[in-house]
């Protein structure tokens, strides 16, 4: 029973960010991914695990090691991507890249067959600035950069955020990719949709994990049935939905409206159609109870 | 050994890193550079060392045959105009306050007599020296004027007189003339190149979330900031040099002591800035922050408590005891001997110790406050 990174009762008492009873395994190989809102203590979490900041209380281990005594030796063999851009912006990509491969103690050449697929990319750029490429070009380099040393765990803090949809679809491949070398990817999003692509994922709110549980699982646990609805005007729709005693629970998701009967569905509902639920659905049941 | 290899090539990635930063930043560079440079060249322009028609007030008691004589030559020569007539002695400071009198003479009563019956007459002198250099050439040539008279005087009586000159420089009695103000400019410089910018390069990488990074990775923080050091220790030198070679090209300062020992001084001196910049950056959280600290902390009280711009020893106690906490001024003191005074070594020894001394306590110091983690 020798997992990747084991996660044990991490318990962080402060003020801004409070991470209460967060407790979750993650396997080797696996693509890992903690989906909450803003604010839910997710960067926190990252931090923690990758040894930036120490937990008030409680224990984990990354890889067999302690996140808070042998912290040297964890940082020779995870990869860390923060949320926000956090490279050289006044360095070239060639730069970037040959910099954090020096300082990891390795050669651009040595590990490149791992990041040869994004590094090509971004590779006829190579001599430009960090800080003029694209946004989904910047965070291909971040990749890159965070690869480059070959690590046993990579942890990508909302990598996706502010990326534009494709360049989202083709990150997401990468990691895929990545898994198959057997880099263990811890990874987080708001994204709802995003967290479908992973093996299995932690829905985490204020500072409490939720579920931890395989995409399809969750979906098989979601315990009512789930009904979609539209009209002229799905504000009004919603309000007047709320109001209705049958209805346990309603919210809007993209064009329609998603409702949770507590028993018969009301079919007075205007364009009432049972959907099969997503994570977002049960994400915000878990919310709501 | 490997390992050993392997450490030494993340330091020069790391400090070639640190070369780009500052290459590529044009405005940092330029201020850099730039300051030294001008702020030696305006002292350097600011000096005029032509003296003429210098306006000189006369107050003369005794209004006989010699005394006519000296104001009528010194009214001939090219460097003087007299232009006023005092009627006491206590009007000359008035006159000066007005600004346009350079030179108050003034004469001992009954001049002419005194100098016949006793062969001894003295004559005062009370010179402007706001502006140190144009006081002293001002004082040497009112002086020959005296001298070219009582060498005349001597030609036609044979008796030997002496008429001597009471020379009084006021506004600026110690003579601190342009040139003294290069070390205090150094010294200055040093805490904006080595404190400041230190400073600002290491809080930047926190700011801008690359520490975090850095962070996750098998190198030592130590290394990291010790890294951001070489570089503005390097170019904090090629300044030194700068100013030294303006200093003597453009201002003329002789540079009288050691050039090895003034060089091997100011490393000292740069040390300690660079440490106090370290220092700073462990402190502070942003770029603002670090530059208010190291300009409010560093660079005013250089300026005000070096000696640089007032002398130390016309502080009051209290504000004299507070300078000798303040590494510039030491400097200042070290470097005017070595380069002014141009005394041997053994004299700035105190000076030498006394930095080091403060080089060794603010590195500890901030070593010790270097953390492994994010706040």
């Amino acid at each position: 029973m020798k997992d990747d990174v084991t996660i044990i009762n991490c318990q962080l008492i402060n003020k801004a960010q409070a991470l209460k009873d967060v407790s979750f395994e993650v396997k080797k190989g696996e693509i890992f991914g903690l989906i909450g809102p803003d604010g839910a203590g997710k960067t926190t979490l990252f931090r923690i695990l990758t040894s930036l900041i120490s937990a008030d209380s409680g224990q984990a281990t990354v890889d067999g090691l302690d996140v808070a005594t042998d912290f040297r030796e964890l940082r020779k063999h995870i990869g860390y991507m923060p949320g926000r851009f956090s490279l050289y912006q006044d360095l070239s990509v060639e730069e970037n890249l040959q910099f954090f491969a020096t300082i990891f103690n390795t050669t651009v050449e040595e590990n490149y067959y791992l990041i040869q697929d994004i590094y090509k990319q971004i590779e006829p750029f190579k001599r430009r600035r960090a800080g003029k490429l694209s946004g989904g070009m910047k965070q291909k380099l971040a990749l890159s950069c965070a690869l480059i040393h070959k690590p046993v765990v990579l942890f990508l803090d909302e990598p996706t955020t502010g990326v534009d949809p494709v360049s989202r679809k083709e990150f997401w491949e990468m990691l895929k990719k990545l898994k198959t070398e057997g880099v263990t990817i811890v990874v987080s999003t708001p994204y709802m949709d995003e967290a479908q692509l992973c093996d299995r994922i932690a829905l985490i709110q204020h500072g409490k994990i939720l579920s931890v549980e395989t995409p399809e699982k969750i979906i098989a646990g979601f315990p009512k049935k789930l009904y979609q609805a539209h009209s002229e005007n799905n504000y009004l729709l919603l309000l007047e939905v709320r109001k209705n005693p049958e209805v346990k629970s309603a919210f809007m998701s993209g064009e329609y409206l998603h409702i949770v009967f507590n028993g018969e569905a009301d079919e007075t509902v205007p364009n009432l159609k049972e959907i099969g639920p997503s994570i977002e659905d049960c994400f915000v049941y878990l919310i709501e109870n | 050994m490997i390992m050993k290899k392997k450490n030494n090539s993340q330091f020069f990635a790391f400090v070639r890193k640190e070369f780009y930063h500052i290459f590529r930043d044009v405005r940092t560079m330029l201020v850099i550079i730039g300051i030294p440079v001008i702020q030696i060249l305006l002292i350097g322009f600011a000096i005029s060392t032509e003296v003429k028609n210098v306006e000189v007030a006369v107050y003369d008691p005794s209004n006989d045959e010699v005394t006519n004589r000296i104001i009528n030559q010194m009214d001939a020569s090219e460097y003087f105009n007299v232009t006023r007539r005092l009627k006491s002695a206590n009007e000359a400071d008035e006159v000066f306050k007005k600004g346009q009198t350079g030179l108050v003479v003034v004469f001992c009563e009954g001049f002419g007599e005194r100098l016949y019956h006793t062969g001894d007459a003295a004559i005062q002198l009370l010179i402007d020296a706001s502006d140190p250099n144009h006081g002293t050439t001002v004082s040497s040539y009112a002086g020959s004027v005296i001298a070219g008279y009582q060498q005349e005087l001597l030609q036609e009586t044979n008796v030997p007189v002496r008429i001597n000159p009471e020379i009084r420089m006021l506004y600026n009695p110690e003579m601190r003339s342009a040139y003294n103000f290069v070390p205090g400019l150094m010294g200055m410089i040093f805490m904006l190149v080595c404190a400041m910018m230190t400073s600002v390069a290491i809080v930047r990488e926190k700011e801008s979330g690359t520490m975090e990074v850095l962070l996750v990775s098998p190198v030592k923080p130590i290394y990291v900031v010790i890294s951001k050091l070489v570089p503005y220790f390097i170019i904090s030198w090629v300044i030194f040099i700068i100013i030294l070679l303006l200093s003597v090209f453009v201002l003329g300062v002789p540079i009288s002591g050691s050039l090895v020992w003034l060089n091997i001084f100011a490393l000292i001196f740069i040390i300690v800035a660079l440490s106090l910049g370290l220092l700073i950056s462990t402190v502070v959280k942003t770029q603002v922050a670090a530059i208010l600290a190291s300009g409010m902390g560093l660079i005013m009280p250089v300026m005000i408590l070096s000696g640089y711009v007032f002398p130390i020893e016309s502080m009051p106690p209290i504000l004299q005891w507070i300078s000798g906490i303040i590494p510039a001024r030491w400097f200042v003191s070290g470097a005017k001997k070595l380069i002014i005074e141009g005394v041997p070594v053994r004299f700035v020894l105190k000076e030498m110790l006394i930095l080091l001394g403060m080089a060794i306590l603010i590195i500890t110091v901030s070593l010790r406050n270097i953390k492994t983690r994010l706040e």
